[in-house]
C-alpha cells in the first residue's frame, strides 16, 4: 500500500510467561481514523507501547513511511511523528497551560532557556494549530478535563504529529465534549494526520472510526472497515462469546407500598437545589446530566459525604441525619464512588480485607479481634457470587483488572448488607464482558428488593438498567424520563437540548 | 495581582511591621532594620535551597547538618593550612564541601529511589555524627582574619548621633545574589522548569525527556552548595565556628518557605513568596524580642505558623483542584 503511514507486521511480544502479543499486524494509512478495541489485558497497551518505541517486540517488524526500522526507540517514534496521548494525559497540573504546551517542544529542540516570551510564542502557535481558545496563563489543575485533553492534543500537534494515539480519551468526558473531540479528530484527518483511537465504548468506536482492529488475548481477533462491524459483532470478537442480556427485563416490583428512600426538597448551596424523588424496593433509578450538573454532589449527600443544607432524606419513613456517613451506612446505604482507585479501594490491601472493611461487626469476634476465618469465608462467598476472577483472596486489589476491581467494591457493600446501592459511573473503565456481568448482578440485586441509583453518562447503560432516569442540569432535576416510553435516543436528544 | 498569595503575604508583613512600630518605635530604627536584614541572610539562603527541594516534590532536612559541617571544617582547614587565606577561598571550600554532601544525598535518592525524607534524615545524622566524632567538638573562637574582616565589612555605614557606627552587613549581598540566581533559574531556564515538572508529575517529566537522575543530582547538589555558603556566613556573623550550631533550625526554615506559599507536597512555590516568608518570620521573632516575650514562646509561634500556613496552602490547592471538577 502506497499511502500507508504505519505498517506493523507480525509483531509478537512475551513478558515472562505471558504472551502479550501474538503475530499482530496493523496498517494505518495517512489521515485514517483507526480504532483499536479489546478487553482489558488483550494487549492493547502493549501494542501502543511497541508503536511508541517504549517496548521492543520479540518478533516482527515496524515500517514507518515505507522505512523499515530495526530498533525503534521512543525518540525515533517522536521524530517520525508518532505521539501518544496517554490516559493520564501526562500534563503538569502545577504549571500553566502555556508551559504545558511548550515544554516538550522546547525540550526536543534542546533549549536551555525557557523565557516566558518563548513559552508564550510556542504555546500560541500550538493553540493556533488546533484552533481553540484557552486562557494560557491558567494552571492546568484549574481547567476542565476536556480542556486538559485539548491541551494534550495541541501539544502533540506541535511536535509535527503524523499519527496521534489516544488511549481511552473519552472516559472522563461528557457527551458534548466527546462530540467536539470527534470534530477535532475529523479536522486532523483532513490535514492527513492519522488517529489511533483506543476505547472501550463501542458506540463511539463505531461512530468515529474508518477501520477497526479487535484484539483478544494478545492476538488479532478481527479487523476491517468499520462499516463491516456492528455492536454485536464487535462484542463477539472482543469476548469470543455472545453476550446476551444487554436488554434486561425491568423488575416488576416496586411502586408498591411506601418508598424505601424518600427525598424531599434536598439542596446544598452552590451544588444542587430542591431535589425530590422516591425510590422503591426493587427499583433501579438513573441520574444523568453533564459534569457539574450537581449529580455527584447529590449522590455524595445521600451517603453523607457532604452535608445537605436543605430538605430531608427518609429511609423507611425515618429521617436521616444529614452529613453522617455512619448513620447512612447503618441504615443500609452504600455508595460506590466514581473514582474507585482513589476513593473506593485500598489498592495495596488484599481482596478479602477490601471486602471485609464495610462490615466490621461480622468480621470481628465479640472481643474486637478480627475473625480471619469468617473474613475469608465471606470473601470467598462473594468472589463466587460475583465471579471475581482472581487466583486467591489474599492478592492485592491492584493486581486485578478494572472490571474485577469494580466487583470487589460491589462485593464489599453487598457483604455489608446494603439496601440502597448508589453507584457513580459503575462501568467506567470496565470492559464489555465484565460490564454485562456487573449489569446482570445489579438487576439480580434489584429483583431481590434492593433500591439502586445509577449515576452515569453511558446512555445505553441507563436505558437498559433503569426504569426511570432523572436528568439534572445546573443543580436541578429538569426532567424525569421513563425508559419504557423513551429509549436511549430520546434520552440523548433531551440531554443535547440542555447542552 | 489581587488573587496572588504573595500580595496578601506582603500585606500581612506591612501590617505587622506597623503594629510593632506603634508598640515599640525602635523597630523602625535604621539599626534594627539593618539587624533584620542581617538575621534574614542565613535563613534566607537556606530557604532558597529548601524551596527548590520542595518544588521538586522532595524534602531535605539535612541542610543544617551540611551547613554546620562545611563551616566548621572550612574554618579548621583554613586555620591549619592558610590562616591568611582570602574570604573567597573560604567560600569556595565551604561551597564545595556542601556540594559534595548534597551529592551524597542525591546518590541515595536517585540511584536507590529512596524517599527524600528518609535519606536526608539519615544523612543529617551521619554528617553531624562524623563532624562531632572525627573533626572536633571544640568551638573555634579565633577565626581566620579574612572571615572576621568579612563580618565587619558593611554597606552604607553611617554614624549615629550617639557615636555608634551602624551599617548593613556585606553578607546581605550574598542573599540578594542567591535570590536573583534562584529566581532566574526557576523563571528562565529549562532546568528550572524541570524542577517544577518533577514536583508536578514525575512520570510525565520523564516522558517529556527530562533526565530525572541528572535533575536530582542538580537539585541536591545545589541545596548542599547553598547550605555550605550559608553555614560559612553564619560562622562569620557569629565570629566563631560552633559545630553544635544550626542543627535544630530546619523547622524554622521549612516554616518560612511554607509560610511563603510553597506546597509541602511539591510543584508550587515562588522565590518572592519564600523571601517574604523569611522576612515575616524574622520580623515576628525579632519583634517578640523587642516586645520582651520569652524566647520559648518563639518555638510555639513557629510551630503554629507551620500548621496554619500549611493549612492555608492545602485549602487553596484543594479549592483549585476541586472547585472545578465536582460533578
Amino acid at each position: 500500500m502506497q499511502d500507508a503511514f504505519l505498517d506493523i507486521r507480525h509483531i509478537s511480544k512475551r513478558f515472562g510467561g505471558v504472551q502479550a502479543l501474538r503475530d499482530v499486524s496493523l496498517t494505518i494509512s495517512r489521515g485514517e481514523v483507526h480504532c483499536l478495541v479489546g478487553e482489558n489485558g488483550s494487549g492493547k497497551s502493549t501494542l501502543i507501547k511497541v508503536i511508541a518505541g517504549v517496548c521492543r517486540p520479540d518478533e516482527g517488524e515496524i515500517v514507518i513511511n515505507g522505512q523499515r526500522t530495526e530498533h525503534l526507540r521512543p525518540i525515533d517514534a517522536v521524530r517520525e511523528g508518532i505521539q501518544v496521548i496517554y490516559q493520564d494525559l501526562s500534563l503538569f497540573p502545577n504549571l500553566t497551560v502555556a508551559e504545558n504546551l511548550a515544554i516538550n517542544t522546547l525540550m526536543e529542540q534542546g533549549c536551555h532557556w525557557a523565557t516566558p516570551r518563548r513559552i508564550r510564542r510556542v504555546a500560541s502557535e500550538a493553540v493556533a494549530r488546533l484552533g481553540f481558545e484557552i486562557d494560557l496563563q491558567k494552571e492546568v489543575a484549574q481547567i476542565s478535563v476536556a480542556e486538559q485533553q485539548l491541551v494534550a492534543i495541541a501539544r502533540a500537534l506541535l511536535q509535527d504529529a503524523r499519527l496521534i494515539i489516544m488511549d481511552e480519551p473519552t472516559t472522563a468526558l461528557t457527551h458534548k465534549e466527546i462530540e467536539s473531540l470527534f470534530g477535532i479528530i475529523r479536522s486532523l484527518q483532513t490535514r492527513g494526520i492519522s488517529t489511533l483511537f483506543v476505547s472501550h465504548k463501542l458506540t463511539e468506536v463505531l461512530e468515529i472510526s474508518e477501520k477497526i482492529t479487535v484484539l483478544r488475548n494478545g492476538g488479532k481477533a478481527a479487523d476491517g472497515d468499520a462499516s463491516s462491524f456492528d455492536y454485536g459483532s464487535l462484542v463477539h470478537h472482543m469476548t469470543g462469546r455472545e453476550i446476551h442480556g444487554l436488554e434486561y427485563p425491568p423488575s416488576r416490583e416496586g411502586k408498591r407500598g411506601s418508598p424505601l428512600l424518600r427525598v424531599r426538597g434536598l439542596g446544598r448551596c452552590g451544588a444542587f437545589h430542591d431535589v425530590s424523588f422516591d425510590l422503591h424496593r426493587g427499583e433501579a433509578m438513573g441520574i444523568t446530566g453533564m459534569l457539574g450538573s450537581g449529580r455527584t454532589d447529590l449522590a455524595m449527600s445521600l451517603f453523607g459525604l457532604v452535608t445537605a443544607d436543605a430538605g430531608t432524606i427518609e429511609i423507611d419513613g425515618a429521617r436521616m441525619t444529614p452529613g453522617d456517613i455512619q448513620d447512612a451506612m447503618a441504615r443500609g446505604i452504600a455508595y460506590i464512588p466514581e473514582d474507585r482507585l482513589t476513593q473506593g479501594l485500598f489498592l495495596e490491601q488484599s481482596i478479602e480485607r477490601n471486602i471485609a472493611v464495610a462490615d466490621p461487626e461480622s468480621s470481628t469476634h465479640w472481643s474486637g479481634w478480627l475473625n480471619l476465618s469468617r473474613m475469608r469465608e465471606t470473601a470467598h462467598k462473594w468472589m463466587t457470587a460475583l465471579s471475581i476472577a482472581a487466583p486467591s483472596v489474599a492478592l492485592p486489589v491492584q493486581s486485578l483488572s478494572g472490571g474485577n476491581q469494580q466487583k470487589v467494591v460491589l462485593a464489599r457493600w453487598l457483604a455489608g448488607e446494603a439496601r440502597i446501592l448508589i453507584l457513580n459511573g459503575p462501568t467506567v473503565g470496565v470492559d464489555v464482558g465484565a460490564k454485562a456481568e456487573i449489569h446482570t448482578k445489579l438487576m439480580k440485586l434489584a429483583r431481590k428488593g434492593m433500591g439502586i441509583i445509577v449515576i452515569s453518562d453511558d446512555l445505553p447503560e441507563l436505558a437498559s438498567l433503569c426504569q426511570r432516569v432523572l436528568v439534572m442540569h445546573r443543580g436541578r432535576v429538569v426532567d424525569q424520563l421513563m425508559t419504557a416510553e423513551g429509549n436511549e435516543s430520546t434520552l440523548a436528544a433531551r440531554l443535547s437540548e440542555l447542552e | 495581582m489581587l488573587h496572588r498569595y504573595e500580595f496578601y503575604l506582603a500585606g500581612v508583613l506591612v501590617l505587622l511591621a506597623s503594629v510593632i512600630a506603634v508598640l515599640n518605635p525602635t523597630f523602625l530604627s535604621l539599626s534594627n532594620l539593618f539587624d533584620l536584614c542581617k538575621s534574614s541572610t542565613v535563613l534566607g539562603i537556606f530557604a532558597l535551597g529548601v524551596l527548590i527541594v520542595l518544588l521538586s516534590g522532595g524534602i531535605d532536612i539535612s541542610f543544617t547538618a551540611i551547613a554546620a559541617f562545611s563551616m566548621y571544617v572550612t574554618s579548621k582547614v583554613l586555620l591549619a593550612a592558610n590562616p591568611s587565606g582570602s574570604i573567597v577561598t573560604a567560600f569556595l571550600i565551604a561551597g564545595c564541601l556542601g556540594l559534595l554532601l548534597g551529592l551524597f544525598n542525591a546518590f541515595f535518592i536517585s540511584c536507590y529511589r529512596l524517599p527524600t525524607l528518609i535519606v536526608t534524615l539519615g544523612s543529617a545524622s551521619v554528617f553531624r555524627g562524623f563532624l562531632l566524632g572525627f573533626v572536633g567538638t571544640k568551638i573555634v573562637t579565633s577565626l581566620p582574619v579574612s572571615m572576621v574582616d568579612f563580618s565587619k565589612r558593611s554597606l552604607f555605614s553611617t554614624t549615629l548621633p550617639g557615636g555608634e557606627t551602624i551599617g548593613l552587613s556585606a553578607s546581605f549581598l550574598l542573599l540578594i545574589a542567591a535570590t536573583v540566581a534562584v529566581w532566574a533559574l526557576l523563571r528562565y531556564t529549562m532546568l528550572g522548569k524541570g524542577i517544577y515538572t518533577l514536583g508536578g508529575n514525575p512520570e510525565a517529566a520523564a516522558r517529556a525527556g527530562f533526565n530525572i537522575t541528572h535533575l536530582q543530582f542538580f537539585i541536591y547538589g545545589l541545596v548542599g552548595f547553598l547550605s555550605g555558603v550559608a553555614g560559612l556566613i553564619h560562622a562569620c556573623l557569629m565570629r566563631n565556628a560552633n559545630p553544635f550550631d544550626l542543627v535544630g533550625t530546619e523547622l524554622t526554615v521549612i516554616a518560612a518557605v511554607v509560610l511563603g506559599g510553597a506546597s509541602i507536597t511539591g510543584g508550587r512555590g515562588t522565590v518572592l513568596g519564600t523571601i517574604l516568608g523569611v522576612f515575616l518570620l524574622v520580623t515576628i521573632s525579632n519583634s517578640l524580642i523587642l516586645l520582651g516575650v520569652p524566647s520559648y514562646w518563639q518555638k510555639v509561634l513557629i510551630g503554629s505558623v507551620i500548621v496554619i500556613s500549611t493549612g492555608i496552602t492545602a485549602r487553596r490547592e484543594w479549592g483549585a483542584l476541586h472547585g472545578v471538577v465536582t460533578g
